[in-house]
């Protein structure tokens, strides 16, 4: 399943600093980061339900939001980038 | 209640006995899902879940593998992530490890303790190569415990009728698979060109039916070593412009130069299949066991070689995507990929690798990159006795 991952995190805090990398962290292990925050995630269902766990664990639910969308297969592939958009390796060839 | 107990205690005293798995219970797991990370071989016509109902792409997503041949980077573990570190290359690179199944990691390449084990503990392998993509080495964390699997490979190692219908099905499963390439190839051309494919092919019939009559293994391999010579002795008719035979170890030209570095991906994904399953790669049937010669490996490769890695080398050449300047000679003739040479051969392996093949014994599609995995299992399957005879996977 395709995943779009997009939060808010209350910075005014060092706590709220704490939690903004944390759940930055998180999202590091699972999908791509293609702005500073928002992630292309590509998961399966069980993934999906152990990252949502996971950012539950972590934010603060008066002050943070998460929002994560269900995509459409393929809508990664099809997204449109505009200026200095980085396009997330999903699909393509992993050579380095 | 007595009586039942006694029943029980006697039920699983048989069980323990017979040394055979029994098969699961209450496991309303599909076997899809549970299996999703592998693959799946679910045939058709057995009892299936809803999730079969869905389409074939609908919920396993392929894992892939990272192949990192630039020297002098480094991998570390970042969190869930993988950090990719190259001191010309600023800022922060990371890969979600959730997506890796396998790391591939040229010498030169540094990888972390800590990814080292953490791949290590989420069962996902790591192999090392050289710079030619010869292997030096490979991690994949504890072996599977099936000593029964074990036990049955090397009983039917030790069977000389059983090993060498094994070996003969091997070899038979590569004839037929380059006598479709050749036939493949002679269609799409004319002239002495079409002829002299097609007399390969005969060649490969006529190993084929002698092949059926083979009664020692020495036999197999001679039939099958003619039926190769006569093969790379008219590879010059599959890529026009290329040197003909076949020379290794090293290879002095671009087409076996090529091949050979097919080969060598091949092996890494069919050793990594076998560890997998549980099966030793290093006892084989078809070729000898020698220390350090995976020999199992290199059996299930034969039949694998012709369209998972001949193609498209030969689409490469004929297409002109891999030329001269991808190589470089070296002093004592040798040809080697040349880095930029290595990574357009990758970008389209791994392309190749994610192409749907039809699959006669599971009765669907399956991407070549699952190819080695089910014939694997479906090896393992004959050798544990679930299943009558061993197929080669073949196209028609």
């Amino acid at each position: 399943m395709e995943l779009l991952v997009t939060y808010d995190v209350d910075t005014t805090t060092p706590e709220g600093e704490r939690r903004l990398r944390q759940v930055a962290k998180t999202c590091e292990g699972i999908g791509h980061r293609v702005q500073k925050s928002v992630f292309e995630v590509v998961c399966t269902p069980p993934q999906r339900l152990h990252l949502e766990a996971r950012l539950q664990g972590i934010i603060d639910p008066a002050l943070d939001s998460v929002r994560i969308y269900h995509l459409d297969r393929g809508t990664f592939h099809n997204a449109k980038h505009l200026g200095a958009a980085v396009d997330a390796a999903h699909q393509e060839a992993l050579i380095i | 209640m007595a009586d039942r107990v006694a029943r029980a205690v006697h039920a699983v005293r048989a069980l323990l006995t017979g040394g055979d798995l029994p098969p699961p219970v209450n496991d309303k797991r599909c076997h899809r899902c549970s299996l999703a990370r592998t693959a799946c071989l679910t045939a058709p016509g057995q009892p299936t879940c809803s999730h079969h109902a869905l389409p074939e792409t609908g919920l396993t997503e392929l894992l892939r593998t990272l192949f990192a041949t630039t020297p002098g980077t480094s991998l570390h573990l970042d969190g869930d992530a993988l950090r990719i570190a190259h001191p010309d290359k600023p800022g922060r690179h990371l890969l979600p490890l959730i997506r890796l199944d396998h790391i591939v990691a040229w010498n030169g390449v540094s990888l972390t303790d800590d990814l080292i084990h953490r791949c290590a503990a989420d069962g996902r392998s790591i192999t090392w190569i050289t710079r030619n993509g010869r292997f030096l080495a490979r991690t994949s964390g504890p072996h599977t415990g099936n000593p029964h699997l074990r036990l049955a490979q090397v009983r039917t190692h030790d069977d000389p009728a059983l090993r060498l219908t094994l070996a003969k099905t091997f070899v038979a499963g590569k004839l037929h698979n380059y006598r479709q390439l050749l036939l493949r190839a002679a269609r799409d051309t004319t002239g002495t060109r079409q002829t002299r494919l097609r007399d390969t092919a005969d060649n490969h019939t006529q190993a084929l039916t002698q092949l059926a009559e083979a009664t020692t293994l020495s036999e197999t391999l001679g039939i099958e070593g003619n039926a190769a010579r006569a093969y790379f002795q008219g590879l010059d008719q599959l890529a026009p412009g290329m040197a003909t035979g076949r020379t290794r170890r090293p290879p002095t030209d671009l087409a076996n130069c090529l091949l050979s570095f097919g080969y060598g991906m091949l092996r890494v994904s069919v050793h990594g299949a076998l560890e997998q399953v549980g099966l030793d790669p290093y006892i084989g049937y078809l070729h000898g066991i020698r220390p350090g010669k995976p020999a199992l490996a290199l059996d299930l490769m034969e039949e694998l070689r012709p369209l998972l890695v001949d193609r498209l080398v030969l689409t490469l050449l004929n297409r002109g995507q891999i030329t001269d300047r991808h190589t470089q000679t070296l002093p004592g003739g040798a040809v080697q990929l040349t880095d930029e040479g290595r990574k357009t051969f990758l970008e389209h392996w791994s392309k190749a690798r994610e192409r749907p093949w039809p699959h006669a014994t599971l009765g669907r599609d399956v991407p070549a990159a699952l190819i080695p995995l089910t014939r694997a299992r479906l090896l393992a399957r004959h050798l544990r006795g679930t299943a009558d005879t061993y197929q080669p996977w073949t196209i028609t």
